[in-house]
């Protein structure tokens, strides 16, 4: 029984995916209550130069060629081996493709407690994000080992850098008879624009009628210098493609300015434009979540404001 | 003493020339009964009779036959829908008259022939005359017919070959007739041949041409020979040619429904064993809707009026008349939608009643468009905007997918409080509507409302959250089950209140509650749309206006308001006085083109169009001479002309104002 | 091919969601419930298997309010059994689902379960994976797409940045549903009546309550707004003018 909070990193395609900072700026804290260590659980095949800004005590690489893609079955048995030999405060996972996979499955093998949707830690309380974002669950952190999946938004990734650790090399359990295998990636259609290099980038959501009024959000979107992106609804129906889409499925943005146009918040976008530099936000529903993160806010019909927008752009432009 | 004779110039070496005529012409009419029969049996044969419905008796198409006799003779004689539009109305009208006359003229000589003689003197010479004169007006009529088919060609028509040679044979007749005249004029030169103008001018060519009158006599033969040929062709071949509408348009019309209102749809017909009929195959329409099929005269006055075809859409009622006509043809038995009709043709409609309106021999469109749209439904065939506007209306009674709780928040801030007609009762109850409550670009007007109405100290009331969709566009999105259930929970609720009238700003709730609802919940209350109301409000003197407001408008007359329940004058009364001076459109009162929304249009993806019907209304008001605004008395029409307004780029030269903004602002 | 689809009830996110006054759980007064919308994908994956391959679809969920109303519109779609599961479903965990279901499994020997990859209001994990590990069966999860051949299953798993993966699984497992590979469909309101005629939910008592393995929660509140955003009013006119100045403030135009 130790106190370490053990985080299992997420990355992809040679890439470190955000959500691992923030579970380690989580651990990190966690941590510093008991005064034990955080313990990063590296799984690749020779990725452990990803672990180089990680803000971790220890880095538990697990390196097998059979590792080097993510598969729910392998991840699965290497983390229970390495639970029980760590026998952690805390195992922390994503709230993601990755971690979800993996999350509960534990918790049913090893019989052990698990929270999910923790956005931050309170002392040793767990705060969870529930029902869309609109509820706060509160609680103790269940002993004696706890498994949690974390959600963005309680820390900021500088938070989880820092660094470079110490690397410790770990013997993977044997990875025969997996029923679960990586047959290929299905890489999503790059032909498209690059949202997540546009500084201005006009989002819209739900309260689009229909697929015909893209007309009129592009042409905002061209006054503006900036591209469209959606959140996921639009996406779903085919008016856009998903390269367009910010979200947890889809993208991470940071632009200068992120104007969405009848969008409600739902945390699984949100998450994915906090790094904008400024968020104004449309919408019919005083009470959207959207407005929580917006720094400016039009409650009005989005048709109206595209209008306005776009007129007095023009009027600019002649003048100028 | 001029009088007629029978068979003038026949010979009769042969035997009685009555023999022959009679035989081909009976012979003639024998064949056009049985191809006839041919034709119209498969309506009986595949087609279902009107079955009963769940909830009480079907429609019965064969009970007061004098009441339906005249309107066949309203419609399929004196033709007056065919008269709305002027010159195709005086040329068909030339044409069908004539015929008329002609026949009767036959039938009248042949009385006089075996029964007893009456065609002499002055009687006599009055037939001919009359009988010259629908002749020339025949004549006129196929000459306004030749050049619309070959010079106009209008969109509307289908222009093939087989219509020019029914026009070809049937002015052969009229004129083998009047030649045959002339012949016979030409030698007999009588005294009273002025009383034949057109025959006896004719006449003069041939007499001018010195024939002898052995001559004149052998054409004369002749001519009457091919008349009497031309009439056997004519007669045998109608029941597969474009003449069959003369046979089956004064059936569709004899035939067509009594009394069901325009603005209430039939339910969906049951089994004997109370199975629900959907439409899978031509099986599963009635032998009434296959006959509208068939005696459609693929005129086209239905495809001009209808908005959705207008606008760029696979929309076409003339269309699907004949799609179904074809269908028919092949087998009566492959599926009907996706094969012989397209879905998308048929949920691009706006059931805005156009075509039903302008159809000349009364063929219901929208009937048929609704019961093919309640199998796709059934099946499951709607697209995703409509479905989710579907299970939305199922789960919150709005379209919208917003909490009940948020219909009366248009309320917050008014004085004196609205009163809940759920606890307290009175007089009225104002049936507010979806788009009136949850549109946040409508809120104003619905705001003014509610002051106009305490300003005219109206006693009402509304239902708050209880209220739910009237259910209107879902019947009419064929999602028949819904709307049963929509009806049955608002009935529940308002059964519980205590009103004597309801009143509503939104025309599809106005048509639905006072034509759709149950029978016994209808005759307990009145239902009124608040221009009707406002109009009996300055009337009796209960609300005044203190201002004259010198605006120039025009009014659009929205489809549920008009078309489907008469009420045209009402919101014009209620225009004049606040001072305005109203101009109209081209297209106003029941030729009023609708905005595009109806029909669930609203709740559905637009699709691909090349001008939207509102964008296109837009434009008729604009071009109003001096007009500043375009006074609209539904809510959708609001936001639809508001959009098309800055679509259009109108902003600076028409305004949108609902009819209560007038009010409120003579106030 | 057997196919169950275990479902359940979660809070309308239309209406406004209250706390009790205990403090710690959600006041069910006011709150309308729905179908959690990846098992309603489920559902509809279920349905399109089984029309491609023929076989049997079972739906599984626990008592709540309007849960019937599910029920009969997946027997409307095409749903074979329906099952509820009866007894003490007020505070149903997702370990405590999972563990009613196993038994219920082990008797049906199914070749897949479908389940919706996540449920808004889970607080201790997810019911499919937590099944999958019961019955021994392996489980992906986010899952867009399913193909059935030869007792393997090719999903498609959904990744950050619009990246996908086809994964081969050996039947039977689970498989979490982020999407069906055609969007629900449509089920006409007669055809649910008609279900609710025709189609009879068997009732499967669940006994105790399975308490461990839940999360104790000791408050629950609406989450603190920070800094809400500045809101503008007036005429669209004016504010679009307002915003292009903020615009130009910050530097974008």
């Amino acid at each position: 029984m130790s106190e370490n909070i053990l985080v299992i990193t997420e990355h992809l395609q040679g890439h470190v995916l955000d959500i691992t900072y923030i579970m380690l700026a989580g651990a990190r804290q966690l941590a510093e209550q008991t005064g034990s260590k955080v313990i990063a659980v590296l799984l690749g095949y020779k990725a452990q130069s990803l672990t180089k800004n990680f803000n971790a005590d220890k880095i538990h690489s697990y390196d097998r060629p059979s590792l080097e893609n993510f598969s729910p079955d392998a991840y699965l048995r290497v983390i229970e081996a390495e639970i029980n030999e760590e026998q952690p405060r805390a195992v922390i996972f994503g709230h993601t493709t990755i971690g979800m996979d993996v999350a509960s499955g534990l918790s049913a093998r090893l019989n052990l407690p698990l929270v999910s949707q923790v956005q931050h830690f309170n002392g040793s309380n767990f705060v969870s994000q529930i029902c869309g974002g609109k509820i706060m669950a509160e609680g103790a952190l269940p002993a004696p080992t706890a498994l949690v999946t974390m959600v963005p938004g309680g820390y900021k990734l500088e938070d989880g850098q820092g660094p470079t650790p110490f690397v410790l090399e770990k013997q993977a359990p044997s990875l025969e008879g997996m029923r679960v295998r990586l047959s290929h990636y299905i890489e999503p259609d790059v032909s498209d624009v690059d949202i997540t290099k546009e500084s201005v980038l006009v989002a819209v959501g739900r309260g689009l009628q229909s697929e015909g009024d893209l007309e009129l959000v592009e042409r905002l979107a061209s006054g503006l210098n900036g591209e469209v992106s959606a959140s996921r609804p639009l996406v779903d129906k085919g008016w856009l493609p998903t390269s367009r889409l910010v979200g947890k499925s889809g993208v991470a943005v940071k632009p200068k300015l992120y104007l969405a146009l009848g969008i409600s918040g739902a945390p699984e976008h949100v998450e994915a434009l906090t790094g904008s530099d400024l968020i104004i936000a449309i919408n019919t529903d005083p009470d959207a979540p959207i407005f929580n993160i917006a720094q400016y806010g039009v409650v009005m019909d989005m048709y109206e404001m595209i209008e306005a927008l776009s007129n007095t752009l023009e009027g600019q432009a002649h003048v100028a | 003493m001029p009088e007629r004779t029978d068979f003038w110039g026949i010979p009769h070496a042969w035997g009685d020339p009555a023999i022959y005529v009679y035989t081909l012409m009976a012979l003639a009419a024998f064949v056009l009964l049985w191809r006839f029969y041919q034709r119209a049996s498969p309506w009986w044969k595949i087609g279902r009779p009107p079955s009963t419905y769940r909830t009480g008796t079907g429609e019965t198409l064969w009970d007061r036959p004098f009441l339906r006799l005249w309107k066949v003779i309203q419609y399929a004689i004196v033709q007056t829908k065919v008269l709305r539009q002027r010159y195709p109305g005086i040329m068909h009208l030339g044409l069908a008259w004539g015929f008329f006359a002609f026949f009767l003229g036959t039938a009248l000589a042949t009385i006089d022939s075996h029964f007893f003689k009456f065609l002499q003197g002055d009687i006599y010479l009055i037939y001919k005359f009359v009988l010259d004169t629908f002749t020339v007006f025949f004549l006129i009529g196929a000459g306004m017919a030749f050049y619309r088919r070959t010079i106009q060609r209008p969109e509307r028509l289908t222009l093939e070959p087989g219509f020019t040679w029914s026009l070809a044979l049937i002015t052969l007749i009229a004129l083998g007739g009047l030649v045959t005249e002339s012949f016979r004029l030409a030698i007999e030169r009588p005294a009273w041949a002025w009383w034949t103008p057109a025959g006896w001018l004719l006449a003069q060519a041939w007499i001018a041409t010195g024939a002898s009158e052995a001559t004149l006599t052998n054409w004369h033969l002749s001519l009457w020979l091919f008349h009497l040929l031309i009439v056997a062709v004519t007669l045998v071949t109608l029941p597969v040619g474009s003449l069959l509408h003369i046979l089956t348009a004064p059936l569709n019309v004899f035939f067509a429904k009594l009394d069901r209102p325009a603005g209430q749809l039939a339910p969906v017909p049951v089994t004997a064993e109370g199975k629900s009929i959907f439409i899978q195959t031509l099986r599963d329409l009635t032998w009434k809707q296959l006959l509208e099929a068939e005696a459609c005269t693929e005129c086209g006055r239905c495809q001009d009026a209808c908005p959705a075809h207008a606008a760029g859409t696979a929309c076409s009622p003339k269309q699907l008349m004949l799609d179904i006509r074809s269908a028919l043809h092949h087998d009566g038995v492959t599926p009907l939608l996706g094969e012989q009709i397209n879905p998308d043709a048929l949920w691009t409609c706006t059931i805005c009643g156009s075509c039903r309106q302008e159809c000349p021999i009364l063929i219901e469109h929208p009937d048929t468009i609704v019961d093919l749209r309640r199998s796709l439904v059934m099946d499951g065939r709607i697209n995703a905007e409509l479905q989710k506007s579907l299970d939305n209306l199922g789960r919150y009674g709005n379209s919208f997918g917003q909490s009940p709780r948020m219909r009366a928040r248009w309320t917050q801030g008014i004085q004196p409080t609205i009163a809940d007609i759920r606890r307290q009762p009175a007089e009225t109850l104002w049936f507010v509507g979806d788009y009136a409550s949850y549109n946040a670009t409508l809120t104003d007007v619905t705001r003014k409302t509610a002051e106009v109405f305490q300003q005219a100290g109206l006693d009402f009331g509304i239902l708050y959250d209880a209220e739910g969709n009237s259910g209107n566009d879902v019947r009419r999105v064929g999602e028949e089950g819904l709307f049963e259930m929509l009806v049955e929970k608002n009935i529940a609720m308002m059964e519980r209140c205590e009103f004597e009238t309801i009143v509503t700003t939104d025309p599809h709730s106005f048509n639905t509650l006072r034509n759709e609802y149950p029978d016994e919940w209808r005759s307990g209350h009145q239902v009124l749309h608040y221009a009707s109301l406002l109009d009996d409000l300055l009337a009796t003197g209960k609300l005044k206006l203190s201002r004259q407001l010198d605006y120039t408008v025009t009014y659009h007359d929205p489809c549920y308001l008009g078309r489907y329940n008469d009420i045209y004058n009402a919101p014009r009364r209620v225009i004049a006085a606040t001072g305005c001076n109203l101009v109209e459109m081209p297209h106003h009162a029941d030729r009023a083109t609708c905005c595009g929304a109806g029909g669930g249009r609203i709740w559905m993806e637009e699709g691909h169009m090349v001008e939207r019907p509102s964008e296109s209304r837009i434009r008729e008001a604009v071009a109003v001479n001096g007009v500043e605004a375009l006074v609209v008395a539904c809510p959708k029409d609001v936001t639809m002309y508001q959009d098309a307004v800055k679509t259009t780029g109108s902003e600076d030269k028409l305004k949108v104002l609902d009819l209560i903004e007038l009010v409120y602002e003579a106030m | 091919m057997n196919i169950i689809v275990p479902i359940k009830m979660v809070p309308d996110l239309v209406e406004e969601l209250s706390i009790d006054p205990g403090g710690a759980a959600l006041d069910t007064a006011w709150m309308r419930l729905i179908l959690n919308e990846f098992d309603d994908h489920a559902i509809e994956q279920a349905i399109l298997l089984k029309e491609r391959l023929g076989g049997q679809v079972t739906v599984i969920a626990p008592d709540a309010p309007d849960v019937d109303d599910a029920l009969f519109t997946a027997a409307a779609k095409g749903a074979d059994r329906l099952v509820k599961l009866t007894g003490e479903t007020e505070s149903l965990n997702s370990h405590a689902i999972a563990h009613a279901i196993v038994p219920i499994i082990k008797t049906e020997i199914p070749d897949l379960i479908l389940t919706g990859v996540q449920a808004h209001d889970d607080l201790d994990g997810q019911v499919g994976p937590l099944l999958a590990e019961s019955l021994s069966m392996p489980y992906v999860g986010y899952v867009s797409g399913v193909k059935i051949e030869n007792k393997m299953a090719t999903v498609i798993k959904e990744y950050p940045g619009g990246l996908l993966a086809e994964f081969m699984v050996e039947l039977p497992a689970v498989l979490g549903i982020q999407a069906s590979d055609e969007p629900p469909r449509y089920v006409a309101f007669t055809k649910v009546r008609q279900a609710m005629q025709t189609a009879s939910i068997e009732e499967l008592d669940i006994g105790e309550l399975y308490l461990s393995g839940g999360v104790t929660v000791s408050r629950m509140f609406q989450p603190i707004v920070g800094e809400r955003a500045e809101m503008i009013e007036g005429q669209a006119e004016e504010i679009a003018i307002r915003l292009v100045e903020i615009m130009q403030e910050h530097g974008v135009l």
